[in-house]
């Protein structure tokens, strides 16, 4: 509120006056993804959350935080509410990639770049914690040497100098997330730079995730080629299979999920975000207004790079295998699916496309495997034609008409 | 016919002097001895020695069917058939059984076979002597260097006879006679045979190594760089040829990607696929053709480019009418729509053909090469997928430039707002051209098949490289496509051999990547007010 005054007190008369003509009379043009609707005046900041969603959250996270180790550890194996480390996995990868299709929404939903390159960043964590629990393996590995067992297979006879330092969890933990940030601040400072946008950005970043994809399937790159890291045994020292160490991965995932959520949502809502959704619907405008775009733009896209990293750091433990066919251009691509059906433009949205594309993969790659990529094609078309705010959008126009 | 006749002229002489030079006992005794060394001797006189007889041992040393008696007889063939190789008698049966069998190594095995290539060398039928020419080439023995000399004389046939002077030059460049060596090296030289240079080397060593003569040293040392100078222009050719080759693929691939971009402003993630139904049109239709009217297989291509057109174009139709018209103005999820299409398209295809590969086999007159230095050969199905591409960037150009339509299309790429107002229907001619894109795309999958395997993924490869030569060359611009798509694969080309194929296509991209900053709007950029949209 006293923002809106401020800003009313000092700007000029004119000013005033046309922003009072064009919140009764303006409209974006049509075709463009923005709202229908707008007013020239700033909508009020909203708050973080609502108190009702400061309730929800709260219910959820103490729901989670005592009931899954209640249900994992506490009841036995046959009680029907026993939490299987099947599905304790599975839906901890789930989270995984709802943090991930979070930080892609927070580029694509509200900085207008669609990247079709996130599978990068998500890799890179993954890579940096599969680097450490690489080297706390220790001897324990098939050929009983310091070294990681691929690097023995290949002969090398000591560690590369990037290797150095990862057998500290701490030191891997900055990696998960300086690594992912490095790579997109470069890449990102080049390509906005020069004012790349667009299908053109989306393809170049799906470019850039094909070239690292071939990059890490050479043995020389020092990361395991083919098969990437796997055979972990354990992590600062428990056991990874042990169910009390999945309970704590879960957790820890589900905590992070919870933070990216706020995290995104404080970002969305600040000034920052709003210049940020500016940029989406009419970058020239902005720039006409005197933005340079390219600072808010790598703000984001390196924010994002770096909870995708995180969500890939958290996704190695839990799954076990970390390879360079998650940096294929497919997987990428199926991260903007999920932004697409749960709704891109709310934070609520990729979470649920992310739960919903996901679960119905792994039903439909257990009971009708062939079926699957029919469904994956039918989602892609269907849903920009007939749900172009995903599912968050139906939900929301549900209630608009009941009240209505 | 006067070749043959000196053949068989020749072959007299040979037969006379076989008269003198008799095959005697004591030239086999070693044979039935244990010591290897005087056996390896032994059967190298053999293996030159020109009598019939000679010839006979040899082949029963090779099929295992050598035995030495008692008597120190020599008796080849087994059971009934065996006889005494020098009296040419017949033996009996009881004797042959007694008899010890020659034990042979490896070294000599290989000595033998030899000797029974050396023969075939004057062989009437051409396949006999390549395949012997062939054979003493893999194993290089100085031995055989009367018998390839008097080949060489009388070989006709060009391709036998470059081996053979291979083989001659081999044995010829450690002559002690200068006059040979320098011949040698002459030929060498002359032949440009690069796997001859090695041969060289040791020749062209400073005084001190063990060639004395400096008038030798010198001519090694000429003709090996000479040959190097050959070597660097046939490599840089071959390069510059698999170049253009990759080129021209990707320029089939990235000329409808250019016209669909350009117009509507799309990335088809789906193009790939157009290639990919292209392919296996070709694939129906030469099974078609192959079932109904074989004799005419060679002319497949005549019916299965027109079906590639048609099946690909009609896809495009279909998509754009169906979903892609509704997406208009939202291009990153017609972006993500056109990647589902291309799933879809994917699995249909393997659940009609099958997930394997299959196999679209060149007509008669696609097969082959042309020659154009030893080691480097044209094949002509790529010199006809080059000159292929070329016709369809000419159809292309006279659509877009010569025709109404192309007139439209052209209209609507610079200005869609402006267009409508004068009356053109931009939806109608939406649709004609992303069926003309579709259907130029299938004809690139129609080479395709041409020079590689048909699978559903066929077509995943290409999106990327074909979106990249679209961007170097400047979208909308078929000049631009031209040179993106031939600059493309003659870069990758030459950074491979320096770089290996991986780093290679990485450089590719990073280097695309700084030339956005440079030129965002490729190398030829449309001029004018319309050109930022």
């Amino acid at each position: 509120m006293a923002y809106r005054q401020v800003l009313d007190e000092a700007a000029p008369q004119w000013q005033k006056d046309r922003r009072e003509r064009g919140a009764q009379a303006g409209t974006l043009p049509a075709g463009s993804d923005g709202p229908a609707r707008f007013e020239l005046a700033l909508p009020e900041r909203p708050a973080l959350l609502g108190r009702r969603a400061w309730i929800a959250l709260a219910v959820l996270v103490a729901a989670v935080g005592v009931g899954v180790p209640l249900c994992a550890l506490v009841l036995p194996a046959g009680h029907p509410l026993h939490l299987s480390a099947y599905g304790m996995t599975l839906v901890g990868k789930l989270m995984c990639y709802a943090i991930a299709a979070l930080a892609l929404d927070l580029v694509w939903g509200y900085c207008g770049i669609l990247s079709l390159g996130h599978g990068l960043f998500f890799a890179l964590g993954g890579y940096a914690m599969g680097m450490y629990l690489m080297r706390s393996i220790g001897r324990d590995g098939h050929y009983q040497s310091d070294l990681p067992d691929f690097m023995v297979f290949l002969d090398w006879k000591e560690l590369p100098w990037f290797w150095h330092g990862t057998e500290h969890f701490a030191y891997a933990l900055l990696l998960v997330i300086l690594v992912p940030a490095a790579v997109a601040w470069v890449f990102g400072f080049f390509a906005f730079r020069s004012r790349v946008k667009g299908v053109y950005l989306s393809i170049i970043t799906q470019a850039m995730t094909f070239a690292a994809m071939l990059l890490f399937f050479r043995n020389e790159t020092g990361f395991g080629g083919n098969n990437g890291f796997t055979d972990f045994k354990r992590i600062l020292g428990f056991g990874i299979t042990q169910p009390e160490t999945r309970t704590v991965l879960f957790l820890t995932t589900f905590a992070a999920l919870v933070l990216s959520f706020l995290a995104a949502r404080a970002v969305v809502t600040s000034k920052l975000g709003r210049v940020a959704t500016g940029i989406r619907d009419a970058e020239s405008r902005l720039m006409f207004l005197g933005y340079s775009p390219l600072g808010y733009k790598l703000f984001i896209w390196t924010l994002s790079a770096v909870l995708c990293g995180i969500a890939g750091a958290l996704y190695v433990p839990q799954v076990g295998i970390i390879n360079p066919s998650e940096m294929s251009p497919v997987n990428s691509i199926e991260m903007a699916i999920w932004v697409a059906v749960g709704g891109r433009g709310t934070l609520f949205g990729p979470i649920v496309g992310a739960f919903a594309v996901n679960g119905a993969k792994s039903v439909f790659t257990t009971h009708f495997a062939e079926y699957w990529l029919f469904f994956l094609g039918a989602i892609f078309v269907l849903v920009p034609l007939f749900l172009p705010r995903g599912i968050v959008g139906l939900l929301r126009r549900g209630r608009a008409g009941d009240a209505a | 016919m006067r070749i043959p006749a000196l053949r068989w002229l020749v072959c007299g002489l040979l037969c006379w002097h076989a008269g003198a030079a008799a095959l005697t006992a004591e030239d086999l005794q070693a044979l039935a001895g244990d010591d290897y060394a005087s056996k390896e001797q032994a059967l190298g006189a053999l293996a030159t020695d020109p009598d019939p007889r000679a010839a006979a041992l040899l082949q029963a040393l090779s099929d295992g069917d050598a035995a030495v008696d008692a008597a120190g007889r020599i008796i080849i063939g087994s059971g009934a058939a065996s006889a005494d190789t020098l009296a040419g008698m017949p033996v009996s049966e009881g004797e042959a059984a007694a008899a010890e069998p020659i034990m042979l190594n490896n070294r000599l095995r290989s000595l033998v076979e030899r000797g029974i290539a050396a023969r075939r060398l004057f062989d009437q039928d051409l396949a006999q002597r390549r395949a012997a020419a062939e054979a003493l080439l893999a194993n290089p023995d100085a031995r055989f260097r009367p018998l390839v000399e008097r080949a060489r004389m009388t070989e006709a046939d060009p391709d036998i006879k470059s081996r053979l002077d291979a083989l001659w030059a081999m044995s010829a460049l450690n002559d002690p006679d200068p006059e040979v060596q320098l011949a040698a090296i002459d030929l060498v030289v002359a032949r440009r045979q690069p796997e001859l240079r090695d041969l060289l080397r040791p020749l062209a060593e400073p005084s001190g190594g063990h060639e004395t003569d400096a008038r030798v040293r010198a001519a090694a040392r000429a003709g090996i760089a000479s040959l190097d100078r050959w070597q660097w222009w046939g490599d840089l050719a071959a390069t510059l040829f698999s170049g253009l080759s990759l080129g021209s693929v990707l320029l089939l691939a990235a000329l409808g990607l250019a016209i669909t971009y350009g117009l509507i402003g799309v990335i088809n993630m789906a193009h790939g696929e157009f290639l990919m139904l292209g392919a296996y049109a070709t694939y129906v239709v030469q099974q078609a053709v192959q079932r109904y009217a074989p004799g005419w297989f060679d002319w497949y291509p005549l019916l299965s480019v027109p079906a590639a057109f048609a099946v690909a174009a009609l896809a495009g139709l279909l998509i754009e009418r169906l979903v892609l018209r509704h997406l208009y103005g939202r291009p990153l999820e017609t972006l993500l729509t056109t990647f589902g299409l291309s799933l879809l398209m994917i699995q249909a295809v393997r659940m009609i053909f099958g997930a394997q590969n299959v196999q679209v086999a060149n007509p008669g007159w696609m097969t082959g090469g042309i020659a154009i230095l030893p080691g480097l050969i044209l094949p002509y199905n790529r010199l006809i997928i080059l000159a292929f591409s070329l016709a369809v960037v000419a159809l292309a150009w006279a659509v877009l430039n010569r025709t109404r339509l192309g007139l439209f299309v052209r209209a609507v790429t610079q200005n869609r707002d402006m267009a409508a107002c004068v009356g053109v229907k931009t939806r109608k001619v939406d649709s004609y051209a992303f069926g003309f894109g579709a259907g130029v795309a299938g004809l690139g999958g129609c080479a395709l098949a041409q020079i590689g395997n048909v699978g559903p993924d066929l077509g995943q490869g290409y999106i990327i490289d074909s979106f990249m030569a679209v961007v170097l060359g400047g979208v909308g611009q078929l000049a631009g496509t031209v040179v993106g798509a031939l600059g493309l694969g003659m870069a990758s080309k030459l950074i491979e051999p320096f770089w290996g194929a991986v780093l290679a296509k990485i450089a590719v991209l990073v280097l695309i990547v700084l030339f956005i900053q440079k030129r965002p709007q490729g190398i030829f950029a449309l001029k004018g007010r319309s050109a930022e949209a």
